[in-house]
């Protein structure tokens, strides 16, 4: 046996064994994703259990460093383990910013001390982190945002507000661009900076949304301390940071476009709500917008496949994750649709007893701020356009 | 499975592209059609692409082939997509070497797989026989004689058939048990018929794009029992293999005919200049350009996915291939349907060669079943 086939053969046993039956069913909800976090409420002893075993042994990150709580995997055997957990259709022991977003980002610009200190409780999912960037007046101009870091001797304070955090009110630490220098152009006097949500000074408010959830808030800072070694990379050069990590961000929002792991295939709900007629779903125009929309998430998913088989082979990501963002996001927007389609007037219930508290329609509803969040689809073709196709400006 | 190319991959692919855009670019299409005579493409230009081994790419070495793979012989004709290079890849390399690979006896691959592979023979499937693709449907019969069969019927929209030596045509071989009703699939058998047969008629019909596609008829045509390829009754499974390895041949020179209007146009919308800017720098062209920079992508996967599966003798070819087709067609369509837009009216010009690729981009949606065709196919697959 190759070495590759005995971590394959150690991993499934494992994971036979650390993995609660609980935690190997598909997803129903956003809700049973665990954030961890010092206020996480776990939904199950099973869930706990999970998150602690995956935790112990660094595959709650199994690509990061060994050093910092990873499980220091290279990709054929991170490719190993997500394959071993997709067979027992094992969930994801944690999912959250840290993992995605911050992390990554600190592996690449944070200094030791940052790395150090704050990757091993996202590995354990110890501390949830919540993202800072978008502002009232600075959306999709980004760069011109204007929360205000001011040096006051051996630290800093920080005046401002941001708007659109996720989950803004369950963060424990924050990830947030400011401007650091308000002389020169406005890309170069930002910097990202970190600081625990509890800093005197940083509040909270929920956002409504048209789904009538609240899963963003508009965050405040009325002069609230952030220590002078938690600025990731050098300051003032925090767009660089920041385009890396939304690299990241649209690469993962791009992923919406997929059918959900453990979901029905589309075409296999709409025969099972609407019924055949001799073989054929008995809609027929719907049946075709279906198979378009199927063709559409499968090619979506190889083209990651392939992305990330470039990139094994030394292509940079780049660019191309404006690609993922803009079609993974429409993609989504048109299975919401279609679900939206298929359940007709069920479709439309809102709180009654059949209707698991309106989970299709403020899916769908939820659904519209795809194109918007982490940069709409117009600033990503803005994106492709210039950056891969090169056209003039 | 890596979704990438391999180095011998990628070197096939740059020697392909490197001749084809010495030896038969666009305008080699052009001087085939303005030189009279045309017969779909020319007989030099084939032999040599021949001599670099493509036609033999997917054929075993033991009926002497290189061997090399659906993924290889796809690459090629992703090149000439971009040059539009008629040739019988195809129609010949891809489908009917299929066909005989697949439902042949090694006595029918000994004697034709050799010739297909050195390019010396061109073999052609002919299934339809009405204007839409349906290839369950047929209506021409195939007689068992006391020394083999006699065939009667007509074939339409032959690929290469007027310049073909070989051939592989369907027919019904169910007439005794026929309630009068259509059959499909079980009766329908596939034989081998030499182009010089008695009794076989062969009529040009130039496509919209100088290709030449040709009517077949067969008029007490009498074979031997060794013209049978496959099991009697056992024609359509061999013959949607050959179409679903043709499908996706399609889709791979649809991809590069795409990518091909596409550079070009985009390499347009930087030089050609309104309001004294060059009109690349509009919002309105930039937005639908790198939106169908995406669907592009979105292209190149499910291509390089059809043909190692292809390679790999994935069961599940037929949705693959389905869904290939769909989103090769739609996209290409579209790109060269944008690249005469955004060329404005020299786009309309027979001089300009952009509107080549949307003709191109036309013929090979309509054969082998358009987008309707597979997205039908494609939730049949599926259970819907």
């Amino acid at each position: 046996m190759t070495e590759l086939e005995d971590f394959r053969a150690a991993a499934r046993t494992w994971l036979e064994n650390k993995c609660p039956t609980g935690m190997r069913s598909p997803l129903q909800t956003e809700a049973d994703l665990c954030w961890g976090g010092r206020h996480f409420r776990f939904q199950s002893p099973d869930q706990e259990t999970w998150l602690r075993n995956m935790a112990a042994k660094g595959w709650t990150a199994p690509d990061w460093p060994r050093e910092y709580g990873g499980g220091g995997l290279d990709q054929a055997h991170l490719k190993v383990l997500q394959e071993e957990m997709q067979h027992i259709g094992a969930r994801p022991p944690l999912y959250s910013f840290g993992l995605s977003m911050i992390g990554p980002a600190l592996l690449k610009y944070g200094s030791e001390k940052l790395k150090q200190q704050h990757l091993p409780p996202i590995v354990r999912g110890e501390i949830r982190w919540a993202q800072g960037y978008s502002e009232p007046n600075a959306g999709s101009d980004l760069a011109s945002l204007q929360a205000r870091l001011e040096g006051r001797g051996d630290h800093y304070v920080l005046n401002g507000s941001k708007i659109w955090t996720s989950y803004g009110d369950l963060g424990d630490w924050m990830f947030c661009l400011v401007r650091s220098d308000s002389e020169g152009a406005k890309h170069a006097g930002i910097s990202l900076v970190l600081f625990d949500m509890t800093t005197p000074g940083v509040s909270t408010r929920p956002i409504r949304l048209i789904s009538g959830k609240s899963p963003f808030t508009e965050t405040f800072f009325d002069h609230a301390r952030v220590e002078k070694d938690q600025v990731v990379g050098e300051l003032n050069s925090g767009w660089t940071v920041a385009k890396y990590l939304l690299t990241h961000e649209r690469e993962m929002i791009g992923g919406a476009g997929l059918r959900p792991t453990g979901e029905e295939p589309l075409g296999r709900i709409a025969a099972r709500v609407l019924g055949l007629e001799s073989g054929q779903l008995a809609n027929p125009m719907l049946r075709g917008d279906i198979a378009r929309l199927e063709i559409d998430s499968e090619a979506l998913g190889l083209t990651m496949q392939r992305a990330r088989d470039e990139v094994k082979a030394g292509a940079s990501l780049g660019a191309t994750s404006s690609v993922f963002k803009y079609l993974g996001t429409e993609i989504n927007m048109r299975r919401q649709e279609l679900l939206m389609a298929i359940h007709g007037l069920q479709s439309v219930d809102w709180s009654g007893p059949d209707s698991e508290d309106g989970r299709l329609p403020r899916a769908w509803l939820r659904s519209r701020g795809n194109s918007i969040e982490g940069g709409t689809s117009e600033i990503q073709l803005n994106i492709i356009a210039k950056h891969i196709l090169g056209l003039p400006g | 499975m890596t979704l990438a190319l391999n180095q011998e991959q990628t070197m096939l692919q740059q020697s392909a592209r490197d001749l084809l855009s010495r030896r038969a670019p666009v305008k080699h299409l052009r001087a085939l059609r303005d030189g009279g005579a045309n017969m779909g493409y020319s007989r030099e230009m084939w032999a040599e692409m021949s001599t670099m081994g493509w036609p033999a790419m997917t054929i075993p070495e033991k009926f002497g082939g290189l061997d090399f793979g659906y993924t290889g012989l796809g690459l090629v004709l992703q090149e000439t997509g971009r040059s539009l290079t008629p040739c019988p890849l195809l129609s010949s390399a891809m489908m009917a070497a299929a066909a005989l690979s697949y439902g042949g006896t090694d006595e029918q691959k000994s004697a034709l797989l050799p010739g297909i592979a050195s390019g010396e023979t061109v073999a052609t499937l002919a299934f339809d026989e009405h204007a839409q693709h349906r290839p369950a449907q047929v209506a021409a019969v195939a007689e068992r004689t006391s020394d083999g069969f006699c065939l009667n019927g007509q074939k339409r929209f032959v690929l290469d058939g007027a310049m073909a030596d070989q051939l592989i045509v369907s027919a019904r071989t169910d007439q005794q048990t026929s309630d009068g009703k259509m059959p499909r699939g079980g009766e329908i058998s596939l034989f081998l018929v030499p182009a010089f047969t008695a009794g076989l008629g062969i009529t040009p019909c130039q496509a919209l794009d100088t290709h030449v596609l040709a009517h077949v008829s067969l008029q007490n045509v009498r074979l031997p029992f060794t013209a049978l390829l496959g099991a009697e009754g056992g024609g359509l499974a061999i013959l949607e293999h050959a179409l679903d390895a043709g499908r996706i041949g399609q889709c791979a020179e649809l991809l590069g005919l795409a990518l091909e209007a596409f550079e070009r146009s985009i390499a347009y919308l930087k030089e050609r200049k309104q309001f004294g800017v060059p009109i690349g720098s509009f919002q309105a062209l930039q937005h639908r350009a790198a939106s169908l920079f995406g669907e592009l992508e979105l292209c190149k996967s499910l291509v390089l996915n059809a043909l190692q599966r292809l390679d790999s003798n994935d069961r599940e070819i037929a949705a693959t291939a389905s869904m290939t087709k769909v989103k090769l067609v739609e996209t290409a369509s579209k790109v060269t349907a944008e690249a005469i837009q955004w060329h404005g009216g020299i786009g309309m010009t027979d001089e300009f060669d952009i509107g080549f690729f949307y003709k191109r981009a036309r013929i090979l949606e309509t054969l082998l079943g358009d987008r309707y065709f597979h997205l039908d196919r494609f939730a049949r697959q599926h259970g819907y």
